[in-house]
């Protein structure tokens, strides 16, 4: 079996071919997905392959088209809505909690509603304090939808069909800092599970919690740690909502100490949960206090070096590594 | 001519009957409500419909059971038309498992699969994304299904209803849209809140069809209606139906009225949807008082037993109290 140079882009395209074609009831819809090509070439070429009642160019209307989204969902199809940013998104803020989140639990279990939303999240592209944000976090608070952060190849290509399987409502964020990333796929790569965190690289010495675009600053943080003699473990969540308790507090048990990386702010943020599910689980286990790396509290700047100051980096996710390793010096 | 200007067809006494009844299932129905939110049978919010029972009764008619009803938080008379029980809606008010949402819904949010009633939505606004995605849905299917959406005045100065009436227009979406103006969002007259107060305006500037209709007069709402449906059921695109209502009681149960004069409620009070249409029926000799003696009889019989369903119910197990926030797996 061969495999397939890629990227992070392409992955999410075939991914959306794949769903267009095994299932007539799935369609994309959102804002430039069509004659534009999808505002980061994503949907790049599927309008002319598969016409545009299923590639559906929409009016800047969050809050309608994503809550045509749900109601088309009510009433047979299997829409996968494309919201250019995370930011936009809070223009569909109340299609997506008032609606989306809840008519499955009001109506007593008889509306479920099998839709996907995608949407770009992140920072790293200059773009300032309003397409910038890491809101998936806040996302993952919400009861009744489920949240995705697909980090590698194989999740951006095998994450979204099992998402179209799923009775309910899911959220892929997809970190703009990644489509251009390329490398190897399986010819036959497919559906894969999104219900369990992995370990991308074993360690024993600290556990380094991160998830989306912040994954790969984490690996390259672990292999300069490995130079200084520290075996991080990097877990790469995958999935916010629910949450895989069992395989943090499992990592954290061996390793007995957890730095948690994230792009989002640390106030009142999914990083916190983190924390305190392994203080409320795994305290006992823990040799040292546990730490985190999250961005700047501050709206995104637009000027590079500014941007960069804001957002988590390896040199400080090792050096925060180290300190909860080794303790000051 | 427009429907609404043009004269409604006299209907045949059972279906003047039939009329008579819903309207007043609903109106009885609520009365009861009342009462019980007195003795705190009924607790949170309670939004009545009495006075705009014309415009429930009137709409469903056009509709078939393929056919789909999204509606607000003032829907029990809604529901009852559509043909929800009013055993399962009052059991909904008792906050039981028997109730249409399994006690988890409640007055604002009555939900029912087999009458396809997609709910009791209580963001203002909020239904009409819903109503075009359910539009949307059948329209690619090829179905000629139509889904009706009501949602009041007050929705209009949302901006879910400019972009929900553009994209069902740009779309073409088989979508009724069932405004009904009764003049108040809560307490805000639509003069206070609208720097244009012609709601068929608004619609027509997406270049949907709209219909001023007097909501008080249910064989109007009927015939315009049925157009409507027609029209719509045909490819026709979205239309718009303004329905000119009236809420006589306050906004929910907490409401003083401060608002609005006691002359302006007794002025509309005069044109009550039931006993305007009564009138015209018995003066024509199409209903006789044994007629309504009868209906009220069983439309009595009907809350009645309601109530004792509800009272009879059962409160769900609060170790089920998490079930329904994600789909349960289905015994394959």
């Amino acid at each position: 079996m061969g495999t397939v140079t890629t990227t992070y882009r392409e992955a999410i395209r075939a991914a959306l071919r794949d769903a267009l074609q095994r299932d007539p009831r799935v369609f994309l819809m959102g804002e430039d997905v069509g004659r534009y090509g999808g505002c980061f070439a994503v949907s790049k070429g599927l309008l002319q392959e598969f016409g545009p009642e299923r590639i559906r160019d929409t009016p800047l209307s969050e809050s309608a088209f994503v809550g045509a989204g749900i109601g088309a969902a009510l009433g047979g199809m299997r829409p996968v809505v494309e919201i250019m940013t995370v930011n936009f998104s809070l223009l569909a803020l109340d299609q997506i909690v008032n609606n989306a989140a809840t008519i499955l639990h009001m109506s007593g279990g008889q509306f479920s509603i099998p839709l996907v939303i995608r949407m770009t999240t992140g920072a790293g592209r200059q773009l300032a304090a309003q397409h910038s944000h890491s809101l998936e976090g806040w996302y993952a608070h919400i009861p009744g939808i489920k949240v995705l952060t697909p980090a590698t190849l194989e999740d951006a290509r095998g994450m979204l069909w099992t998402a179209l399987q799923d009775p309910d409502p899911v959220l892929i964020f997809e970190h703009g800092s990644l489509y251009n990333m390329g490398g190897e796929l399986p010819d036959d790569a497919g559906a894969v599970d999104i219900a369990t965190a992995s370990v991308r690289r074993p360690g024993r010495d600290v556990s380094l919690i991160t998830y989306g675009g912040t994954l790969w600053k984490t690996l390259q943080a672990a292999a300069e740690l490995a130079s200084d003699g520290i075996e991080a473990e990097v877990l790469d969540l995958r999935t916010l909502r629910p949450l895989d308790t069992g395989a943090i507090t499992a990592s954290v048990s061996r390793t007995r100490r957890a730095v948690v990386i994230d792009e989002g702010w640390r106030s009142g943020s999914i990083s916190a949960e983190i924390m305190a599910r392994i203080i409320e689980q795994v305290f006992y286990e823990l040799d040292a206090p546990v730490a985190r790396v999250c961005s700047a509290e501050v709206p995104m700047p637009y000027a590079k070096h500014l941007e960069d100051a804001a957002l988590p980096q390896v040199g400080t996710i090792v050096a925060t590594a180290r300190q909860v390793v080794r303790g000051h010096d | 001519m427009r429907p609404g200007a043009e004269r409604n067809a006299v209907p045949d006494p059972e279906h003047a009957r039939q009329l008579l009844h819903q309207m007043l299932r609903v109106r009885r129905f609520e009365e009861k409500c009342a009462e019980l939110y007195a003795t705190t049978k009924i607790r949170g919010f309670l939004h009545l419909y009495i006075g705009e029972e014309a415009v429930a009764a009137g709409v469903m008619q056009a509709l078939r059971p393929d056919d789909r009803v999204v509606a607000t938080y003032r829907e029990h008379g809604h529901a009852l038309v559509r043909g929800v029980s009013a055993a399962a809606t009052m059991a909904e008010m008792y906050g039981k498992v028997e109730g249409c949402s399994r006690g988890r819904g409640g007055s604002m949010h009555l939900f029912d699969a087999a009458t396809r009633f997609y709910g009791g939505n209580a963001i203002v606004g909020g239904g009409l994304p819903l109503a075009v995605g359910l539009g949307l849905a059948d329209k690619m299917q090829g179905l000629d299904s139509i889904t009706a959406c009501f949602f009041g005045e007050g929705a209009v100065a949302e901006g879910e209803f400019h972009e929900s009436l553009n994209l069902a227009a740009l779309w073409n979406l088989p979508v009724l849209f069932c405004c009904e103006n009764n003049l108040y969002a809560m307490g805000t007259a639509l003069a206070r809140s609208e720097s244009e107060t012609d709601l068929a305006l608004k619609a027509a500037s997406f270049r949907v069809p709209a219909w001023p209709v007097d909501g008080m007069d249910v064989l109007a709402v009927e015939a315009a209606a049925r157009r409507a449906a027609l029209a719509v059921r045909s490819g026709a695109g979205p239309l718009f139906l303004e329905l000119r209502t009236y809420r006589f009681r306050a906004h929910s149960a907490f409401d003083p009225e401060l608002y609005r004069d006691k002359q302006e409620v007794d002025a509309w009070k005069q044109r009550d949807p039931i006993t305007t249409f009564l009138a015209v029926m018995q003066e024509r000799g199409i209903l006789a008082d044994r007629d309504v003696a009868a209906i009220e009889a069983d439309v009595a019989r009907e809350i009645e037993a309601a109530v004792a369903f509800a009272e009879a119910g059962t409160l769900e197990a609060v170790a089920d109290l998490t079930r329904f926030v994600y789909s349960e797996p289905t015994a394959e």
